[in-house]
């Protein structure tokens, strides 16, 4: 299988999957076929034994290194950590990126049209899980010829998902990288999700999530929902550091405008959002994130009897100032892993981005990473 | 070349043990009881340059300050535990040696004995000791706690800890007659009551 060419602006191209066996999901729904958007980088080997698939974020989706045309000047989500001579090495490894079935990015998601009705699903689309998107990945790695991962990696709720595979798929996975991730959202946690839906929920807008119908769009909901989550993403050290008290012109205007450097840079990153992203695919992520606990069906017997039936060996990273995925979070899946006598490496790396660090370029994360593939392929 | 005080340890390890090294450093100890005693093992590292390291070796390693305990690692979840060349270098001497045996039912412990002839030459002659298992200045090391064999066997003798076997060493050879004078390096084996 031969895709994006190992070069230094690696020129990459989406690919749709068509699945038309029914998806039994977890809510009980049942999705008849849908679609999964992917892109691949590097080439599978003979035995399909380099494979490595990237599981995204709340945001993210399939896009996740390269570029799509020589001169687009923004690259995917995780360049700097995928491509050629990078950590996660194209030369050496098949990496697959998705985007995850409710998504807005191309796979079958709450704005796709619903074969049954000819419409947008909207506030039809059915609630989709980690455990979901587990299952249709599973689908999409069958298709591709993948039995087994060599590794199985992604940040946050991406996290979460490599998490799943383990328990899920014991046998398909032999490396996961869980990075700034947590085993299950603290109360704390589910309260700034809820208070991101309610702002989209309760935008006129939104009508019940069936806004395609109505050519309108939740964009003052989404935008804040956006603005607060990217408050929790950041670090007070770097917020601080950043923009601190500066203002924009110099002098209040005492009024309700822009005043300080950091609400035009807030007001600035939630308009980017809305105007890229669907309220609706915002409102399921957030949700799949508030559900996943991979102790819900047996909490007296916790998180190690969770982890238990996992093969792979692990390499689990947090970040210093990381307070939405605590460092804390990490170390409870560690400590599982560990109770398990399970393979297990941890690193906490020390950072002032907060939880987006596990997106950013730091030469001793990166290293890290690098290091353990070697023994991904060794 | 693998160092003296690691092939002792390796010794007293059996095949398919379960080992912590705490303090493990670039992980060569490990590394090297993996190898030859197919051990299932895990280091603990502070520094982020050794945890670095130990991933490059192959190994496990969870990174934590062991001054704060060993939380993640439940009761009697080892065989051994290890601790080399880091006891003299850690603010909670007792805490940690608890911590070991609560982890594990056995320990090995080494550390530069502040005893040793040199040493003590040394400090007679008006200066505190810098040798080849003490290579710090008194201004810049990481040693807050250095002691004599005498009296980390008092400490243990007051912690209920039982000691099981010693090897003392100086320049990677053994020394037998009067150990805690002539011997630079100490490797002990002990257990709980």
């Amino acid at each position: 299988m031969q895709s994006a060419s190992s070069t230094q602006n690696m020129v990459v191209a989406a690919q749709t999957a068509h699945f038309d066996i029914p998806l039994t999901l977890k809510s009980g729904a049942v999705l008849d076929s849908y679609d999964l958007v992917y892109e691949t980088y590097g080439t599978l080997n003979a035995d399909a034994s380099n494979a490595i698939l990237v599981c995204h974020a709340l945001s993210g989706n399939h896009h996740v290194a390269g570029v799509y045309a020589p001169d687009d000047k923004k690259p995917g989500w995780w360049d700097n950590m995928v491509g050629a001579g990078k950590p996660i090495d194209t030369d050496r490894f098949f990496v697959i990126g998705l985007n995850n079935l409710g998504g807005c990015h191309g796979s079958t998601g709450p704005k796709s049209i619903n074969p049954a009705t000819g419409h947008a699903y909207g506030a039809a689309f059915p609630l989709v899980t980690v455990e979901d998107w587990v299952a249709s990945q599973a689908r999409l790695a069958d298709r591709l010829g993948i039995r087994q991962f060599a590794a199985i990696m992604g940040g946050s709720l991406g996290g979460m998902q490599v998490l799943h595979w383990s328990i899920a798929h014991p046998e398909r996975v032999r490396h996961c990288l869980v990075i700034a991730a947590a085993p299950k959202l603290t109360a704390q946690n589910i309260a700034f999700n809820d208070v991101a839906r309610q702002a989209i929920l309760t935008d006129p807008d939104f009508h019940g999530g069936d806004y395609y119908q109505h050519d309108t769009y939740p964009r003052r909901g989404l935008r804040l929902a956006r603005m607060l989550g990217h408050i929790t993403y950041l670090s007070d050290d770097v917020m601080g550091s950043k923009f601190g008290r500066i203002l924009r012109q110099g002098g209040f205007n005492y009024g309700y405008d822009v005043d300080f450097e950091i609400e035009s840079y807030l007001r600035y990153q939630g308009d980017k959002f809305a105007d890229s992203f669907d309220a609706n695919t915002y409102l399921l992520m957030t949700k799949a994130l508030d559900y996943f606990d991979p102790t819900h069906t047996d909490p007296e017997a916790g998180l190690s009897a969770a982890l238990a039936p996992a093969q792979a060996a692990f390499l689990v990273i947090s970040f210093t100032t990381d307070w939405r995925f605590a460092p804390e979070r990490s170390r409870e899946i560690v400590k599982a892993l560990l109770d398990n006598g399970q393979q297990v490496s941890y690193a906490e790396i020390v950072s002032k981005h907060g939880h987006d660090a596990f997106l950013m370029l730091d030469a001793h994360y990166h290293a890290l990473v690098r290091a353990y593939m070697e023994r991904v392929s060794g | 070349m693998i160092r003296q005080d690691f092939r002792t340890i390796a010794d007293w390890v059996p095949v398919g043990a379960k080992v912590l090294d705490l303090g493990c450093g670039d992980g060569n100890l490990l590394k090297h009881l993996q190898d030859t005693k197919q051990t299932h093992a895990y280091g603990v590292e502070l520094s982020d340059a050794n945890v670095l390291a130990c991933v490059q070796n192959g190994v496990n390693v969870i990174q934590r300050d062991l001054e704060a305990g060993l939380a993640e690692f439940a009761n009697d979840s080892f065989d051994y535990v290890v601790l080399s060349q880091t006891l003299q270098a850690m603010h909670h001497t007792e805490a940690i040696l608890r911590e070991m045996l609560r982890v594990a039912h056995a320990g090995i412990v080494t550390f530069p004995n502040f005893g040793y002839w040199k040493n003590r030459l040394q400090v007679i002659r008006g200066h505190m000791p810098v040798s080849a298992d003490i290579p710090y200045q008194w201004y810049d090391t990481p040693n807050v706690h250095l002691c004599t064999m005498h009296d980390f066997e008092a400490l243990c003798a007051k912690l209920d800890i039982r000691i099981c076997e010693r090897v003392v060493m100086t320049a990677g050879k053994r020394v037998h007659f009067m150990q805690n004078l002539t011997g630079s390096l100490a490797v002990y084996r002990f257990e709980r009551n």
